[in-house]
């Protein structure tokens, strides 16, 4: 026994790989079950512990300017989840934020800091404006013509940052941000000179019938399922084709994927081009995807900062499709809920705010364990 | 070397640069008035963009410059009501409060290891946010706030031949400030501590200097300079306040750190450029003959163009080493 003993020191390297490996043999068995448990533990209550920080941070400033947060937090659940149209509402809320949080993903994934999924949702939905409101075509084609027409053209805006990250070195952060500039002047521009909706002038032209989808109930209609097929669709790229495999090889480590061959000029056009299509298609959302308006206003208030808030719901998501389905309807609880703080004189740009502080908690990649070692007082 | 490339731009830009004003003075655009709103818009970008350069110089990269400047564009306006004085609105809700957040951003991001890409957005995120909700905290108005023209900072009127150029004391300050840190930077211990600490940050270490402590200090500095940045614009410049009132200009700084190469001098001949081509577009948004010809949601374009155009041509330049990378000892 002693000198197994000894031998278990000597070589328990070896030990350990034999463990290894019969822990691997069992693939459907108990501790592979609890593997995967535990390694979703730590960045669950992570993203818990950052949302908690968030909503302190809130009622914080809501103390500071001498509001009651109790109330106010009160009133955001009570009116979002205790009645069926405030969650069809908050859904319908979730849809863009969950595709905006897709392009800042994508952009993660393989690297890349992708805020530009403002300034493409401005263009996808002048994109769904132009198709959906001055042209007819048949019911089923309409539909499928204007989707695909806003996020191509959500796409084809990304082109002038990729080509000047690819070839001329950019950072992105600023090409995107200046794009984003670029396109609100000129939707509100197109908006004002062409596509304006005759005798109010302080929107655009609403969607045809035909190119509207079905309503479901409050404000969420059947787009939510295009989107949610879209996040599948992107995910079953990501983790299951090589090209998937050379954008997240290129976002975790550009040595070796730079070894193993993979094209850069290739990954970033195709990073921010999926983002492109992603915003795109929430810009679209926007226009024939939400009752009771079927437009965008000249202001653009119903897309402003949808990208932007996208941010907080792909950091929330861990960056991962399927988390970002859970996250965007957490947020979409939230932006639906401002509008009863507001009643209590609550600006509901607090929301935002909200986002940034649970943003900036994600940012400390050592929360957790700073957290357990001071506050809990855990080994 | 350094010096010489300095020099030929100078030769080339300056004389190109006063061709084109005799150009657009052709065209019916007063050039006092191009200069003026010129230097009211470079004052800003100039501020950010040299605190950038040297906050980055040291190691931390912060994209939140945006953030920076809209929430104390709001502090600005509610210190110089509640101080009765337009320097005191710059002193304590520009000065003060973009040191704090400075301080808090390079305190999680040199301390808490924070990936400062995403934490600069999230400060981000919390100005575009906190704005709208302080202006109705504060003055229970949503969106806009005119406040008493009186609480704007003088500016000092110099006589051109019939006209009068208005200049703000705190372009002057920008500029002061810009060569101080030149000289910070390039001539004294602190300057050499601050590269040090973004190139190679374990030499700085084992010299004996605390590397967090200077990149919080660095930070500090430059969230101070944005905070008066931010409260310039409202208090020196619009005499108003509401919600989109840095319309990207924290990018657009950040664009011309990068765009100099977090060199102080260069980051502000940048932010002149940058500054120019607002000047301009304001300018021609105002000119009578260009103004029915083109709508003014493309002169509203240009700044932000001129910005793509600029850093495509330049391109990526060399960064320090450690940039956005906490030091860990090892």
């Amino acid at each position: 026994m002693a000198k197994s003993s000894k031998n278990f020191q000597k070589f328990y390297h070896i030990y350990f790989l034999f463990n290894k490996t019969y822990v691997w043999r069992r693939p459907f068995g108990e501790d592979r079950m609890l593997g995967t448990f535990s390694k979703l533990k730590k960045p669950i209550l992570e993203t818990l512990i950052a949302i908690l920080i968030g909503f302190i941070g809130g009622a914080v400033l809501m103390i500071i300017f001498r509001y009651d947060p109790i109330t106010a937090y009160v009133a955001l659940f009570q009116g979002t989840l205790l009645s069926v149209d405030g969650i069809f509402e908050s859904l319908a809320n979730a849809v863009p934020l969950m595709l905006t949080g897709l392009t800042f993903a994508i952009g993660v994934r393989s690297g890349y800091f992708n805020v530009g999924a403002e300034g493409q949702a401005y263009i996808g939905a002048m994109g769904a404006v132009v198709l959906a409101g001055s042209i007819s075509l048949p019911p089923g084609i309409h539909v499928l013509a204007t989707t695909l027409f806003a996020m191509i053209v959500g796409a084809l805006w990304s082109l002038p940052v990729s080509a000047l990250k690819a070839w001329r070195g950019v950072h992105e952060v600023v090409s995107t941000i200046m794009l984003n500039w670029i396109a609100l002047y000129l939707v509100r521009y197109l908006i004002e000179y062409y596509y304006y909706e005759p005798g109010r002038a302080e929107r655009a032209l609403p969607a045809l019938p035909t190119a509207r989808y079905d309503v479901i109930g409050a404000s969420l209609t059947t787009f939510i399922f295009v989107a949610i097929g879209f996040i599948v669709l992107t995910y079953f790229i990501l983790w299951r084709t090589t090209l998937g495999y050379e954008l997240r090889l290129t976002g975790s480590n550009p040595e070796a994927a730079r070894y193993v061959g993979v094209n850069y000029v290739k990954i970033v056009f195709l990073n921010f081009f999926i983002g492109g299509l992603a915003a795109g298609l929430a810009g679209a959302s926007q226009v024939i995807g939400r009752p009771p308006a079927w437009t965008i206003y000249k202001t653009l208030g119903n897309v402003i900062n949808l990208g932007f808030n996208g941010i907080g719901v792909a950091l929330i998501g861990r960056n991962h499709p399927f988390g970002i389905i859970f996250s965007s309807i957490f947020l979409g609880i939230l932006l639906y809920g401002s509008r009863f703080m507001q009643y209590l004189g609550v600006d509901p740009d607090l929301t935002v705010a909200i986002n940034g502080i649970i943003v900036l908690s994600l940012s400390l990649p050592e929360l957790y364990s700073i957290i357990r070692k001071h506050i809990v007082g855990g080994r | 070397m350094k010096i010489s490339r300095k020099l030929r731009f100078l030769i080339i830009g300056f004389p190109s640069f006063i061709m084109f004003l005799c150009l657009l003075s052709v065209l019916g655009v007063e050039p006092i008035h191009i200069l003026e709103t010129t230097f009211m818009a470079m004052t800003p970008l100039m501020l950010a963009a040299v605190g950038e350069s040297i906050n980055e110089r040291s190691g931390v990269v912060n994209i939140g410059l945006e953030g920076i400047f809209l929430i104390t564009a709001v502090t600005g306006v509610y210190y110089a009501e509640v101080t009765g004085s337009g320097l005191g609105g710059i002193l304590i809700g520009g000065a003060l409060v973009g040191a704090l957040i400075g301080f808090f951003f390079g305190f999680i991001s040199s301390y808490g290891k924070a990936v400062q890409v995403i934490a600069g957005m999230g400060l981000n995120l919390v100005g575009l946010g906190l704005v709208p909700f302080m202006m109705m905290a504060f003055w229970a108005f949503p969106g806009i706030h005119i406040f008493d023209p009186d609480l704007k900072i003088g500016t000092l009127n110099i006589q051109i031949g019939k006209e009068i150029f208005r200049l703000s004391p705190i372009t002057i300050f920008a500029v002061a400030i810009t060569i101080f840190l030149h000289i910070l930077l390039y001539r004294t211990l602190i300057g050499l501590r601050i590269q040090a600490a973004g190139e190679r940050p374990e030499a700085l270490d084992v010299a004996g200097i605390n590397v967090n402590l200077t990149r919080v200090l660095a930070s500090t500095l430059c969230g101070s300079l944005t905070g008066i940045g931010g409260a310039f614009m409202p208090l020196g410049w619009f005499g108003g306040l509401v919600k989109e009132i840095t319309a990207g200009r924290g990018f657009i700084a950040l664009a011309a750190a990068v765009f100099s190469g977090l060199d102080p001098i260069l980051a502000a001949v940048s932010s002149f450029i940058f500054g120019f081509s607002e000047g301009l577009a304001f300018t021609i948004m105002i000119t009578p003959t260009i103004k029915e010809v083109i709508p003014h949601y493309f002169i509203n374009m240009i700044p932000y163009i001129v910005t793509i155009i600029a850093l495509a041509i330049v391109g990526s330049k060399r960064f320090p080493k450690a940039l956005g990378k906490p030091y860990i000892r090892e």
